[in-house]
């Protein structure tokens, strides 16, 4: 199977190729089948390697020396085992459906930007592929720079919007600051261990003192941060909420912002060497989780809800990384791809009927326009609210467990959390679908179910969570797990749980019920009357995303600008153009006074070459101390 | 006699002539005092001459070192000659088309 | 002392002095007339050092014919008489100052210089400096740049007649 594995990138890389440089004089159709295909093709490649790991296990295919300097030597290397082929699949599979969704959706566009953004959903494709397919750090990084690349690209898709084009700076610099994390840890790793192989790395990781195996979690926890929208640097994933619905679902929920999970979970050898740095990120993740869960709460706009959302799983599955379930995480990034691409890309439908709009105040009653939407959201909004037997349930279930194992003050802030998750969700279902239309009559008028190439991958994503969690059915609830089983190779240092069945039972209760009531409460408080004014007092604050977005702009935007003020008109006005025009200025000075040597009078120079004698013998003698001769002179 | 004594008249000659070269503006005076240095260092040559002599007798009675550097003034004494005729045409010339033996009127080499 | 030091430096103030007043007489005739001075001094010194053909020459070629030349030239121009204005004081200061640095530092260099300390040129012995001596040097080893000076001399009377010649 070996000789198979650089086929799964190459498909989008060609994709991408043609796409991006075909797209003005290719149609649209044949764009969307080149673009979609390509992924299909992938997809179809990861599905035969993940059957091959599945029964032979994973393995490494050696490509050329990337970097070869002195004993230092990365390889241009594929690593496929269960974890890498697990999110092959998750990748080539939702991405493909959600190309498939892209082909209706931005059916409006011109064929030359159509073609454009298909190419850049290629190429995302490829760079996603490439982070979890590389065999070190430095090939990860190079597809972790690739998706942060096309996350910018897709963000400013519309880049006549200024707005959009801020969002996708925004988006772009807060990775960097994470990238330099990232950087600097494998810079670290290569200084200590003189490699960035995994699994050399990994076998020698026992090498590596307390303090560098923590200096470098933390570094790599960086980088995560920003990939995957954490606290402090979560807020450019809602603003990326700019570019297009599908590449919010793709992007910005199921893949990119899952790969700091990836890179830790990967990383687990190392994490389960550092206490400090399992629970820092345990602190931030769950923070997150709650943090931006509140926000949601009160936003109401879809996909800001949406998005939020989003950076409160992820908190979860950090959460799950920080408490040592790496499979929960693992597995709950699995679900999440599904329920919340499915989230989004129905999400989607409704702006597309809606004809771009997204404030949820002004839609309602669209249950009976849309109805494919409208039960693949419900399906969407029961998985991530963790009702069982839905994929959500079983994947939040593991997570909370471990972390009710490890303290079950982690446990009670998840529970509370969860209960929020079901809350803003069925209040965005509530608002959405149920009660009675509140948009214009010319909307309602054209309202519609959406086109069946957009309703497909909803189905079909519907269908994922519904089962979806049930690769990962624990054994007390008669299962085998067969998600940890799969991944035991890579994920070998998965923290053991031991919780009497009692108690578990008695938690999966807690959490069950809690969500229920918090559903049924959503319900009954939204569908009728609906939260159509300004939110005041404490849900202002809530509503204005606690204000730190104006706290980041006061403390890291405004004081940058007063620097770089200060550096423009101060230091750089005065200091660098006075000192580079007063360079000019002397030389122009001297060189008009030395001119006036240039006298033409004889005597003028032989003045000159007799005090040019004296230099000479002043030098020649005394090897360039003239100080010594005037002190031998009297 | 120490040879410094002969050395440093023969710098302090040398020197007066550069002042001189510098100082004076009648280019007759400037050629005057070329010649003074020309003769500042002949001087000197004739002491080292001297000088090399002695060192060399105390060996050998009938040694002839030294007598390459009297040959030697000897010729600078004919260029001399020659040089002075010839500067002097140009001086001459020079009087001829400018009316002026004043060094600083020529000084064409500023352009 | 001994009449060949009283002799030495007498010469030797005579040849300053009279350099000196080269430099500093306003008549160039004066000037002229010091410089012979020097030129006498000169040959004092070559007579003392025993170099009695080359204080001939010196006086011959020197104090003889070029500055005869100089001489007529000055009378030929009628420049007996102070043409020079004084109005370039910063260029004699100048001077001035840069040819006694040079002095000093030259003279300090002979004062510490190790290679002469303690050597003597030899005054009154010495035979090198005689005519036979000399002649005969002259006439074997520098034969052949003694005869091409003589191209020399020929050359410089043609490019002293071309360069006066009134065209």
């Amino acid at each position: 199977m070996n000789n198979l594995v650089y086929l799964v990138p190459l498909f989008p890389l060609i994709g991408f190729l043609i796409n991006g440089l075909g797209r003005k004089s290719l149609s649209k159709s044949l764009i969307g089948i080149i673009g979609s295909g390509a992924v299909l093709a992938s997809f179809v490649v990861s599905l035969v390697l993940f059957f091959d790991v599945k029964s032979h296990g994973g393995f490494v295919v050696d490509y050329f020396n990337f970097i070869n300097v002195d004993s230092l030597k990365i390889p241009f290397a594929f690593q496929i085992d269960a974890l890498s082929s697990l999110f092959l699949l998750i990748i080539t599979g939702v991405g493909f459906l959600i190309h498939v969704y892209s082909t209706a959706y931005m059916n409006d566009e011109e064929p030359q930007h159509f073609g454009r953004y298909f190419a850049y959903l290629n190429l995302f494709i490829f760079s996603m592929l490439l982070l979890v397919m590389g065999a070190n750090y430095v090939i990860m990084f190079i597809g972790w720079e690739g998706v942060g690349l096309c996350s910018y690209l897709l963000i400013g898709f519309w880049f006549k919007n200024d707005n959009f084009n801020y969002a996708a700076k925004k988006a772009f610099v807060m990775n960097r600051i994470g990238d330099l994390g990232f950087l600097l840890a494998v810079f670290w790793l290569i200084q200590k261990l003189g490699t960035a192989t995994y699994s050399d790395v990994f076998a020698h990781a026992s090498s590596l003192s307390s303090f560098d195996v923590t200096g470098i979690t933390i570094l790599l926890f960086v980088g995560a941060m920003g990939k995957s929208a954490q606290i402090p640097l979560y807020t450019w994933l809602p603003d990326a909420m700019a570019g297009p619905t599908p590449v919010s679902a793709l992007i910005h929920a199921a893949t990119m912002v899952t790969a700091g999970i990836y890179m830790i979970a990967r990383s687990n050898v190392l994490y389960s060497m550092s206490e400090v740095t399992m629970n820092l990120v345990a602190i931030i993740g769950l923070t997150t989780a709650l943090f931006s869960a509140t926000i949601a709460l009160k936003q109401n706009d879809i996909k800001k809800v949406l998005a939020y959302s989003t950076v409160s799983q992820l908190g979860y599955m950090f959460l799950g990384l920080g408490v040592g379930a790496y499979t929960g995480a693992v597995f709950h990034v699995m679900t999440h791809a599904f329920f919340k691409a499915l989230l989004f890309l129905a999400a989607g439908s409704v702006i597309h009927a809606m004809h771009h709009e997204q404030d949820i105040r002004k839609m309602g009653g669209l249950k009976k326009y849309l109805p494919i939407t409208h039960i693949t959201f419900l399906l969407g909004c029961i998985a991530i609210s963790g009702i069982p037997p839905f994929s959500g349930f079983f994947s939040k279930d593991e997570i909370l467990a471990a972390a009710f194992a490890k303290n079950p003050i982690y446990w009670g802030l998840g529970v509370a959390g969860a209960a929020m998750t079901a809350f803003y969700m069925f209040r965005l279902y509530a608002t959405t679908f149920l009660g009675t239309f509140r948009g214009t009559h010319d909307q309602e008028h054209h309202l519609h179910e959406s086109p069946s190439a957009m309703t497909i991958p909803l189905i079909v994503l519907a269908l994922l969570s519904v089962i979806g969690g049930f690769v990962g059915v624990p054994e007390i609830l008669g299962g085998h797990h067969e998600l940890r089983s799969f991944l035991s190779p890579v994920i070998t240092t998965e923290v053991e749980h031991h919780i009497e069945h009692s108690t578990e039972y008695l938690l999966m209760g807690i959490s069950v019920a809690v969500a229920a009531i918090a559903i049924i409460f959503a319900i009954n408080k939204f569908s009728k009357n609906p939260e159509l004014e300004e939110a005041t007092g404490f849900g202002k604050v809530l509503s204005n995303k606690w204000y730190v977005d104006e706290l980041y702009d006061t403390v890291f935007v405004k004081t940058t600008l007063a620097k770089g003020k200060f550096l423009k008109n101060i230091i750089e006005k005065n200091i660098i153009d006075g000192g580079v025009n007063g360079v000019g200025k002397l030389v122009n000075y001297s060189s008009r006074q030395l001119r006036l040597i240039q006298s033409g009078l004889v005597s003028g120079y032989i003045l000159f070459m007799v005090l040019a004698i004296i230099v000479v013998v002043l030098i020649w003698v005394n090897d360039g101390y003239i100080y010594k001769f005037f002190s031998t002179l009297f | 006699m120490p040879i410094q004594y002969y050395i440093i008249l023969s710098l302090a000659l040398f020197c007066i002539g550069i002042v001189g070269v510098l100082v004076r503006r009648n280019v007759i005076i400037v050629f005057m005092c070329i010649e003074l240095m020309l003769n500042a260092v002949n001087l000197l040559l004739v002491a080292f001459s001297k000088m090399h002599h002695a060192i060399a007798v105390v060996n050998d009675k009938a040694s002839a070192a030294g007598t390459d550097a009297q040959l030697f003034v000897f010729f600078i004494m004919v260029v001399a000659a020659a040089e002075v005729s010839v500067g002097l045409a140009i001086i001459v010339m020079m009087y001829r088309n400018t009316h002026s033996v004043d060094v600083n009127f020529l000084n064409r080499l500023k352009n | 002392m001994s009449a060949t030091q009283i002799i030495f430096w007498f010469l030797s103030a005579l040849a300053l002095v009279s350099a000196l007043m080269v430099l500093f007489s306003k008549n160039p005739v004066h000037s002229v007339l010091w410089l012979i001075a020097v030129f006498f001094a000169i040959s004092g010194h070559y007579i003392l050092l025993n170099a009695q053909f080359l204080a001939i020459v010196n006086l011959i070629v020197y104090a003889g014919a070029i500055m005869v030349l100089f001489l007529f030239v000055i009378m030929l121009m009628n420049l007996n008489k102070d043409m020079e204005s004084q109005k370039n004081l910063w260029m004699k200061l100048a001077g001035t100052i840069s040819g006694g640095c040079l002095l000093m530092i030259l003279v300090s260099l002979v004062r510490q210089s190790p290679e002469i300390a303690g050597k003597i040129a030899e005054v009154k012995t010495g035979d090198i400096g005689l005519i036979g001596n000399l002649g005969k040097v002259l006439f074997n080893e520098y034969v052949v740049p003694f005869e091409i000076s003589s191209v020399l001399f020929l050359s410089a009377m043609i490019g002293a007649i071309v360069i006066g010649k009134k065209d």
